[in-house]
């Protein structure tokens, strides 16, 4: 018989915790199928045929008194004493276990003895179940197993470093829509918030996301803002549908403008847009067709940052929610 | 020096238009209309004295972390600037001052003048 391979010398801690912890009333087969003295060897071959059982415990006022094994029952077959009463053939020197002793005890038992199940006793030294090298692999299996689901999940929450994670936010714009600028940016910065970016990194990115937000409100015939959240930067990137900037270099001058009296009049086109959004952000591109403007700003969280973030998001766990 | 935004209404006399709420202090201020440069300039916890009376200023003043916005020359909040307001906890004054006097009573709150 092959040998269980987990032992108290050289297995996992999570394994040793384990066969430490379960006892052997765990394990067992509760309430067995017992028989009385008196019983003769064929009708316990005939109890273990209907049973589908290879070993029966001969129990007399809740006592054990010894096991019939498929063994006897073939040796009696073989020498002829199969109608005689189990008392005078059944195995009497009996290896026991207790109920309250570790699983790790009935592991070694199984190694060393090489019986196929062993009578459980209680403190009362009565009959209470039986155990087999199939209740125990079952049962290590199945806590194996939860063990295994346990860990995978906590290597889930490690992999997202921060519930901001490779979140993707898009918004989209429309043209003149004064009414709805600056919902991307309040939706930037609440989730930045949410994951304890510090303060000015969020005024950072609140200012390039409502910026570029602006700009194809008043400067686009419409386009959209997405924001992609990484472990360690932020990526804002809009983009719209033309008609695009005609010369990038003056739109990046501070009080450039080609923005109307009305718009001017609301505060907005003072030329000051595109270089905000560049002195805010660690990397910053534009690119421009007729067919539409592309501009992406990167910040970047600092080293603290990133580490606060993580404190914070392994104590609030599961909470995190998309909120696009 | 923290003043109550409650100073706005009780010591400077301007109307609110939102509840104002008594816990509720601000620690410097800025004027301006260019609503980019009150982005990029305006400090945090600040009010903000304009005359851009419309919900876009109360965006602005969200997103840079402003606690009050005092708009000037009588100018009043459209329904939706107030809603808007209100949404985002920032609370609207109007006064019949201009930027210039508002700014310097206000300096004079904070202990600047």
């Amino acid at each position: 018989m092959q040998l269980i391979p987990i032992n108290t010398y050289n297995s996992p801690t999570v394994i040793l915790e384990l066969i430490y912890r379960l006892k052997v009333q765990d394990v067992m087969t509760p309430s067995v199928v017992s028989i009385p003295l008196g019983t003769t060897m064929r009708q316990v071959q005939l109890l273990m045929k209907e049973k589908s059982i290879t070993g029966v415990p001969v129990v007399q006022d809740k006592r054990l008194l010894g096991i019939v094994s498929m063994d006897d029952i073939i040796k009696a077959l073989d020498f002829g004493y199969i109608n005689d009463p189990v008392e005078s053939h059944m195995t009497k020197n009996l290896i026991v276990l207790e109920d309250d002793m570790p699983v790790s005890f009935a592991i070694s038992y199984f190694d060393r003895y090489r019986y196929h199940r062993f009578p459980v006793l209680n403190k009362n030294k009565h009959l209470v179940g039986i155990v087999t090298t199939r209740d125990i692999t079952t049962r290590l299996l199945w806590e194996i197993n939860h063990e295994v689901e346990n860990l995978e999940r906590m290597n889930q929450t490690t992999k997202i470093t921060n519930g901001l994670s490779h979140k993707v936010h898009s918004f989209s714009i429309l043209k003149l829509d004064f009414e709805r600028a600056g919902f991307a940016s309040t939706e930037i910065k609440k989730q930045l918030k949410k994951f304890n970016v510090f303060p000015r990194t969020i005024r950072r990115a609140a200012i390039a996301s409502y910026e570029l937000e602006m700009n194809i409100v008043v400067h686009s015939s419409g386009g959209r803002i997405t924001a992609e959240y990484e472990p360690e930067q932020i990526i804002i990137t809009s983009e719209d549908a033309g008609p695009g900037i005609q010369n990038i270099d003056q739109a990046l001058e501070q009080g450039y403008s080609t923005a109307n009296e009305w718009i001017r009049s609301l505060g907005f086109g003072a030329g000051m847009g595109l270089p905000n959004v560049r002195s805010v952000s660690d990397e910053f591109s534009i690119s421009s067709t007729e067919k539409g403007t592309t501009v992406t700003s990167i910040i970047k969280f600092s080293e603290q940052e990133i580490g606060r973030m993580q404190t914070k998001e392994k104590e609030s766990d599961e909470s995190t929610t998309d909120s696009s | 020096m923290k003043v109550p935004l409650t100073a706005l209404d009780e010591k400077l006399g301007y109307t609110a238009f939102t509840p104002i709420d008594p816990e509720s202090y601000f620690s410097d201020a800025y004027t301006g209309d260019l609503l980019s440069d009150v982005m990029g300039n305006a400090a945090e916890n600040s009010i903000l004295i304009t005359i851009q009376a419309h919900k876009n200023s109360v965006a602005v003043a969200s997103l840079v972390g402003m606690k009050a916005i005092v708009l000037c020359n009588g100018r009043t909040a459209a329904s939706d600037m107030i809603e808007a307001a209100q949404q985002e906890s920032i609370a609207l004054f109007t006064t019949s001052e201009s930027q210039f006097v508002a700014s310097y009573r206000i300096a004079h709150l904070l202990g600047l003048s």
